[in-house]
């Protein structure tokens, strides 16, 4: 399989406390896959080694490229966009600002009309609001705004951290409907996620992270099924 | 006392007797030198207690320097007090002074305190002109160095050397007390997240206030000391640059420490000199490499590169025994 | 009431010098919460280049806009050397750094060119215009020009290019801005850049007022201090308009309040400024920030 992103015994570390214990995966291009686990298991930590924002050894691959040497900067250049946790929204430009700079990293800087026309109409509530300052939006519209501007960079692969948390259920499902037509476009997506029911039913593979290393994956039908699974993370 | 901590009260004495032998090795110009690195220190410190431990910036500690030292001044010249009476009311008196500025500028945080404590450092050499009478204008005021007490055979730089060694001991001993205690905890706690100090019950308002008098009176003292030390106070030898250097030296040394301030008083001392000698033309260009390379080498100052060393040494040996892979990284505390 | 016009323009005047300086502060605050101590020399600095390229020959304005060239490169070659190196430490030892700058920026200059005071010229009549009965002074009114100017220059830059949005994006959000492909630290350069521009200008026209010498800037570093407090240092208009305020009060305590005089105007205007800041902890127009605990 020629892998899109290929990941290969990553161990993080912030400071001296090592987060990730040899996490390995790989994903192929134009799939949802998500890494499910609980809180401190490391789904942050391996977007944000992705990403170059933590220390890390092991490799990292995307499309052949080595990234481990890279700085976050340049991983966005390759088409690697991320909404990281907590939506990292610039509070004080406007939404408009915040969309223009999402196109800051990519390599054609060409004309922006058809990205933005083409956001808008994902979520047209970001069109009624280009004006307003990013900080004055409610919670589900700083995450629509978050998934925006990383499509802004025209990305191959899209890094999305707890697009859900804090959310009312219907702007969650609302938000995850257009993740699954973004996702038929072309971008591959990482996704991690919480609420394990949502993710198991957008992704088509799953990666299960505890303390710090992976055990357990498989297409998504599959562990759905699986006794453990439902269990601990969807409570039935 | 603990068997843990004899290594270093053995080290404090050596260090002690090591100053007290000073006298009889060096000139009385480098005694008077060492003198004044006391002095220094002793503001220092007090400094420290505002800025390195409770958060508070000051700009204008050269403003407390002066009082204290025209307090003694004036003192000594116009009512013949004995200097050793004017040093105690010297270190009172800005202790209310620093107590009264401490709260309005309880509304002040970060730079806009740092501008208020820089005016009080501008306005008080123009204060001190203004009140022409008691202060000598702009002529200052000459005084004389006392002899040593009991005839003892000490000449008076010698007399005054023991002098300041003596308070710097007194003060930094209490200062440690103060700082290393229930107190000293409260003020850290202040500057970390005073919100949450608050919630712990600690009186944000009246610790503040406080600190700001007893590193006033600090200040204050030293500034005393130096009237006694160099028999001269003038308004213009307590310019901003005074409240700058000072700011240097207790950045220098390391912020929230005790023994940082005297590195830092030795830095201001004699790093001066030094770049002096180096190049004639242009000293102060020398003496800025010096300080831009200290902050290189030791971005927490000079007390924070001992203790980091400190950890890494001891830390060293615990990685050996666990074998761990793990990069050691520069831990920091402040 | 005439002369009570004529101070006003003449405390703006000078007022337009803090604001320019102010900005320079301002914008590398917002960047790295550093004060750049050494602003006020850098643009001392500045300015003797110029007089060095006017003593070459060339003509006033060539010599401004190189010298404005060479601020930008100087001050982009500072933050990557000089400061860089320390950008993880405590704020306050690289504001240390900025002291040291400082100093060597002073004695080198009073090294190369000597401490003794020179005329430096003036780009705009020295003939006073004549409005009804007020008497403005020309270089007054074009030291107010050059600054709006510079000032509406980088408000159009910040505002509408993508360079200048980037710019405010890094400075608000580093964190974000490295998400979106944004070289934070070229970014905190060019701010570096553009300051010692705005710095260049403040001292290339106060040049002409109080004669070039190296301690030209001290006390105008001071009233830029204010300036920023005052209008709040997270808000660069508000850094501006307290340029603009701190240099109209001066001049009117200055001429108005007799007992005052020359030498207190100084410590008057930062006491009121004191005054104001009690009341309003975060200047005029500057914002708390909201901590979590």
């Amino acid at each position: 399989m020629n892998a899109l992103l290929d990941v290969q015994a990553l161990e993080a570390f912030y400071g001296r406390t090592k987060a990730l214990h040899g996490v390995s995966f790989s994903m192929a291009t134009g799939g949802i896959t998500t890494i499910l686990g609980a809180n401190g298991a490391g789904k942050t930590t391996t977007l944000r080694a992705i990403s170059r924002m933590v220390r890390t050894t092991g490799t990292i691959r995307f499309e052949g490229e080595a990234l481990e040497r890279r700085a976050t900067e340049d991983v966005v250049q390759l088409g690697i966009a991320h909404a990281p946790e907590g939506r990292g929204t610039f509070v004080h430009l406007t939404v408009e600002e915040n969309l223009r700079l999402g196109a800051w990293g990519r390599r054609e800087r060409g004309n922006l009309k058809d990205d933005f026309e083409r956001v808008f109409g994902y979520f047209p509530v970001l069109h009624e609001r280009r004006r307003q300052a990013a900080g004055t939006l409610s919670g589900g519209e700083q995450q629509m705004l978050a998934v925006a501007r990383a499509l802004m960079l025209r990305p191959r692969l899209l890094l999305l951290d707890e697009p859900s948390l804090g959310l009312a259920p219907l702007v969650v499902r609302e938000i995850f409907r257009i993740l699954r037509t973004i996702n038929q476009t072309g971008v591959s997506i990482l996704l991690v996620e919480q609420n394990a029911a949502l993710a198991l039913d957008l992704a088509d593979h799953v990666f299960l992270l505890e303390t710090g290393r992976v055990v357990m994956e498989g297409p998504s039908d599959v562990l759905r099924k699986d006794d453990a699974i439902r269990r601990a993370y969807l409570g039935y | 006392m603990s068997i843990a901590r004899l290594p270093r009260v053995a080290g404090l004495l050596a260090l002690l007797l090591a100053a007290c032998a000073l006298p009889l090795m060096l000139s009385n110009f480098r005694l008077f030198q060492f003198s004044q690195v006391y002095i220094y220190a002793i503001a220092i410190l007090g400094l420290n207690m505002l800025t390195g431990y409770n958060g508070q910036f000051s700009l204008g500690h050269g403003a407390f320097y002066a009082i204290g030292a025209y307090v003694s001044a004036i003192m000594m010249d116009r009512w013949n007090i004995s200097y050793g009476w004017t040093i105690p009311v010297a270190g009172v008196l800005c202790l209310i002074v620093g107590f009264l500025f401490g709260l309005p500028a309880l509304r002040l945080e970060g730079l806009y305190l740092a501008l208020a404590t820089f005016s009080l450092a501008l306005a008080v050499p123009q204060i001190l002109k203004y009140f022409e009478h008691w202060t000598g204008g702009s002529q200052g005021i000459v005084l004389s160095k006392p002899n040593a007490p009991f005839g003892l055979p000490l000449n008076p730089d010698q007399w005054l050397y023991f002098v300041t060694l003596s308070v710097l001991v007194l003060l930094f001993w209490l200062g440690a007390n103060l700082l290393r205690g229930r107190v000293g905890r409260a003020i850290v706690a202040i500057r970390d997240n005073h919100i949450a100090a608050e919630a712990m019950g600690v009186n944000t308002a009246l610790y503040k206030s406080l600190v700001f008098g007893v590193s006033a009176a600090y200040t204050g003292v030293a500034g005393a000391l130096s009237a006694c030390v160099i028999a001269y106070v003038a308004p213009d030898s307590f310019n901003v640059f005074l409240s700058v250097t000072l700011l240097i030296g207790s950045v220098i040394g390391g912020l929230a420490s005790i023994s940082g301030a005297v590195f830092g008083a030795l830095f201001i001392q004699f790093v001066p000199n030094w770049a002096q000698d180096i190049s004639k033309a242009a000293p102060w260009a020398i003496f800025g490499v010096f300080l831009i390379g200290f902050m290189y080498l030791m971005p927490f100052g000079i007390a924070g590169a001992i203790r980091l060393l400190w950890i890494r040494a001891t830390r060293s040996r615990v990685q050996q025994k666990e074998r761990s892979v793990v990069p050691s990284q520069a831990h920091t505390t402040t | 009431m005439d002369i009570l016009i004529q101070q006003v323009v003449s405390g703006l005047a000078t007022g337009g010098i803090y604001a320019s300086l102010a900005l320079a502060l301002v914008m590398i605050y917002q960047a790295t919460d550093v004060v750049n101590f050494a602003q006020g020399e850098l643009a001392m600095f500045a300015t003797y280049i110029c007089w060095s390229l006017i003593n070459a020959g060339l003509p006033y304005w060539v010599a401004f806009l190189s010298t404005l060239a060479i601020a930008f490169v100087g001050g982009v070659v500072i933050e990557r050397v000089v400061i860089r190196p320390v950008e993880n430490a405590p704020i306050l030892s690289i504001v240390m750094v900025t002291l040291g700058l400082l100093v060597i920026c002073n004695s080198v200059a009073g090294w190369i060119w000597t401490y003794l005071q020179k005329p430096f010229p003036s780009p705009f009549s020295a003939n006073p215009i004549k409005v009804g009965n007020v008497v403005f002074g020309a270089h007054d009114l074009g030291e107010i020009e050059v600054t709006m100017l510079v000032l509406l220059c980088i408000y159009l830059f910040f505002r509408f290019t993508p360079l200048g949005l980037a710019m405010r994006a890094a400075a608000h959000n580093p964190v974000s801005s490295r998400l979106v492909g944004i070289r934070v630290g070229w970014m905190l350069a060019l701010g570096w850049g553009l300051a010692a521009v705005f710095g260049a200008v403040a001292g290339m026209m106060v040049a002409p007022v109080l004669t070039l010498e190296p301690n030209l800037m001290g006390g105008v570093q001071i009233y830029a201090f204010a300036a920023a407090t005052l209008g709040g240092f997270t808000s660069p208009g508000g850094a501006v308009l307290g340029g603009f305020i701190v240099g109209v009060v001066e001049n009117l305590v200055g001429t108005y309040v007799s007992f005052i005089g020359t030498e207190l105007k100084f410590t008057v205007a930062l006491a009121m400024i004191i005054v104001v800041l009690l009341v309003r902890p975060t200047g005029l127009f500057g914002t708390t920030v909201v901590k979590r605990v």
